[in-house]
C-alpha cells in the first residue's frame, strides 16, 4: 500500500519547555483509518496539528510521497480536517460554512453547490443549508464540520477527538457516519482519541501513544472482517480487540509514568 | 408545520439530541401592542402634566414655555431652525462617517502587528482623553474654518470607541477558526475579509451606537466652545441665541429638534446593529426559554 503521510523522527518542543514529541515516526499507508489513541498530554493532537501544517517541528520531517505539495508544504487541498469543537463561523449559515474552503480556492458559489450539496446530502444535512449554527445541536454541528472537511474531496481527513463533547448516542450515530463515509469514499483516516472502544469500533490500525515525551508505545493492526455496525458491537471480537488495546495503553500510561 | 416535519426527520437522522434544535418563542399580540401603547401613552401624559403645570400656575413663557409654545416656536421659526438643523446634522454624519472609516481602517492596520500598535496607540489614547472642550478653541485657530474644526471636533470623539472595540473584536477572532484558514491557505486578505471583518461585526456594532450618540453631542459642545454665527449656525448657536434673546419657545424648539436627532441616530444605529447580528449573534436573539 502507497504511504500518503510519513513523520520521520518528529520533536515538538513549545516555548514553555514540554516536550510535546519526541521522535516519533509513523507511517500513514493510503485506505487505512488509524486511530491516535493515548492518555491526556501524550501528544496525540500536536501530531495531528503537525500533519496538517498547524505549527512546523522543532526536528524531524513530514512527508507526503504522493501528493502535490504547496509553497508552505501542505499537500494541495489534500487534506481535511476536523476538530474537536465544530469550529463553524456563527454569521454563516450551514450551506457558507461548507463553502468556506472552495470560496477560498475561488471557486464561484454556483460552481460549488454540486459539491456542497452532495456533501451535505451524505450526512444527512440537505434540509438544513439555510439554518445557522445556534439553530443546530451539537450532533448536527458536528456534521457539519465533517462536511466542510470533506468538501474538497481530500485524500487525508485528520480528526481531533471530534467526538469527545458529544452524548453517547449520538457520538455512536457519528461513528457510524463516519465509518460509512470511510467505506464510500476510500478516503485515509487518521482518528484521534482517547476512547479505546471508540477506536476499537472505527479503526483497522491504532497507534498508542505514551506520554511525556509523546511517542509511539504500540501500532496494533486490526483486522477483521466483521461489519462493524450494532452486533459488532456486542461481539466477541470487539471484546477481545478492546482488551488487547487496554492492556496496551494501560502499559503505556504505566511506562509514561516510570519514564517521568 | 413544515418545520415539524423536517425537524422529525432531521431527529432520526442526527442523532438524539438534535430535538433541541430551534423553538421559536413570540410573544402575544396583546403584548407587542402594549409595549408600544405604554411608553407612548406615559410621554403623552407628561406632556400633558407640563402644559396643565403651565396654565394652571400661569407660568410666563419667559421663565418656562408650554409644549404648545414650543410647537408653535417650531412651526413659526422652522425657517430658522432647519437650516441650523442641517448644519448640525451634516456634521454629525460627517463625523460618524469619517470615523468609521477611520476607526476600522486604523483598526485594521493596528492589529497587522504589535508594533504598530505600540506606535500608534499612544496617539489615539492622547487624543481621547483630553478634553475635547478645552481643544476646540485651539482647533477654530488652527483650522481653515469653525464648520472643519465642528467636524474635527465631532470625529475626535467618536473615532476612539470605533476604534477600540474594532481592535478588541478584531483580536477576539476564534482561534480554531484561525488555524481553519491557515489550513486551507487562505490569503491575509481572505482571512481579514471572510474571518476577522465578519467577526468583529458585534463590537463593530457596539462602537457605532457609542459613536454615533457621541458624535451629535460633541458636534453641539464644540459649537458651545468654538462659537458660530450667522449662515453656517448649528443648533446649538441658536440654542445660545434664544437664550440670550430669552426666546425660550425657540429655545425649547431647537432643543426638542436636537432630542429628536439623537432618538433617531440611536435608532438608526441600533437598526444597522440589528440588521447585522439578528441572525446569529447572542446580542441580537431573544432567549429561547
Amino acid at each position: 500500500m502507497r504511504t500518503v503521510v510519513s513523520m520521520r523522527n518528529v520533536s515538538k518542543l513549545f516555548s514553555n519547555g514540554t516536550l510535546a514529541l519526541k521522535d516519533m515516526s509513523l507511517d500513514v499507508r493510503r485506505g487505512e483509518f488509524l486511530s491516535l489513541l493515548g492518555p491526556s498530554g501524550c501528544g496525540k493532537s500536536t501530531a495531528l496539528r503537525i500533519i496538517a501544517g498547524l505549527g512546523a517541528p522543532s526536528s524531524g520531517t513530514i512527508d507526503w510521497p504522493s501528493s502535490q505539495i504547496s509553497k508552505k508544504g501542505l499537500p494541495e487541498g489534500d487534506v481535511g480536517f476536523v476538530f474537536q469543537e465544530p469550529t463553524l463561523m456563527p454569521w454563516q449559515n450551514v450551506w457558507g460554512n461548507v463553502y468556506l474552503p472552495l470560496r477560498l480556492r475561488g471557486v464561484s458559489k454556483k460552481d460549488a453547490d454540486p459539491a456542497i450539496m452532495e456533501v451535505l446530502t451524505s450526512v444527512g444535512l440537505a434540509d438544513f443549508t439555510k439554518s445557522y449554527p445556534r439553530e443546530l445541536s451539537g450532533g448536527m454541528k458536528m456534521r457539519v464540520s465533517i462536511a466542510r472537511a470533506l468538501v474538497t474531496k481530500p485524500k487525508l481527513l485528520l480528526m481531533d477527538e471530534p467526538f469527545a463533547a458529544l452524548d453517547e448516542i449520538t457520538r455512536q450515530k457519528l461513528n457510524d457516519d463516519v465509518l460509512r463515509l470511510w467505506r464510500e469514499t476510500g478516503i485515509t483516516v487518521i482518528f484521534v482519541t482517547h476512547s479505546v472502544f471508540e477506536s476499537a469500533f472505527l479503526s483497522n490500525r491504532i497507534v498508542v501513544m505514551r506520554a511525556r515525551p509523546g511517542q509511539v508505545y504500540a501500532d496494533l493492526p486490526l483486522v477483521t472482517s466483521a461489519v462493524r455496525d450494532e452486533h459488532y458491537r456486542t461481539s466477541e471480537e470487539y471484546r477481545a480487540t478492546t482488551d488487547t488495546v487496554s492492556r496496551a495503553l494501560q502499559e503505556a500510561i504505566m511506562r509514561g509514568a516510570q519514564g517521568k | 408545520m413544515s418545520d415539524t416535519v423536517t425537524f422529525a426527520k432531521a431527529a432520526a437522522e442526527a442523532g438524539t439530541d438534535s430535538q433541541v434544535a430551534i423553538v421559536v418563542s413570540r410573544s402575544s399580540i396583546s403584548e407587542r401592542v402594549l409595549s408600544i401603547v405604554i411608553p407612548v401613552l406615559m410621554v403623552i401624559l407628561a406632556i400633558g402634566a407640563w402644559q396643565a403645570h403651565i396654565v394652571i400656575n400661569e407660568v410666563p413663557r419667559y421663565i418656562m414655555p408650554a409644549p404648545l409654545d414650543v410647537v408653535t416656536a417650531l412651526w413659526t421659526d422652522w425657517g430658522t431652525l432647519s437650516p441650523s438643523l442641517l448644519v448640525t446634522l451634516r456634521i454629525t454624519f460627517l463625523a460618524l462617517g469619517i470615523a468609521l472609516v477611520g476607526g476600522v481602517g486604523l483598526a485594521i492596520i493596528l492589529v497587522q502587528s504589535r508594533w504598530i500598535e505600540l506606535a500608534l496607540f499612544p496617539f489615539a489614547v492622547i487624543l481621547q482623553v483630553t478634553p475635547m472642550i478645552a481643544i476646540a478653541p485651539l482647533l477654530i485657530i488652527y483650522m481653515p474654518d469653525t464648520q472643519s474644526a465642528l467636524l474635527t471636533c465631532a470625529f475626535v470623539v467618536a473615532f476612539f470607541p470605533i476604534l477600540s472595540n474594532m481592535v478588541a473584536g478584531l483580536k477576539s477572532v476564534d482561534h480554531n477558526l484561525l488555524n481553519l484558514f491557515e489550513l486551507y491557505g487562505a490569503s491575509r486578505w481572505q482571512t481579514l475579509v471572510h474571518l476577522k471583518l465578519p467577526s468583529s461585526l458585534p463590537y463593530f456594532a457596539a462602537g457605532l451606537r457609542i459613536g454615533g450618540g457621541l458624535s451629535l453631542i460633541a458636534a453641539v459642545v464644540a459649537e458651545f466652545a468654538a462659537g458660530s454665527a450667522g449662515k453656517g449656525a448649528g443648533l446649538a448657536f441658536r440654542l445660545l441665541e434664544s437664550g440670550y434673546r430669552l426666546n425660550y419657545p425657540r429655545l425649547y424648539a431647537a432643543l426638542v429638534l436636537l432630542m429628536v436627532t439623537g432618538v433617531a441616530i440611536f435608532a438608526l444605529t441600533s437598526l444597522i446593529s440589528w440588521v447585522l447580528l439578528h441572525r446569529w449573534h447572542e446580542s441580537a436573539l431573544k432567549r429561547e426559554n
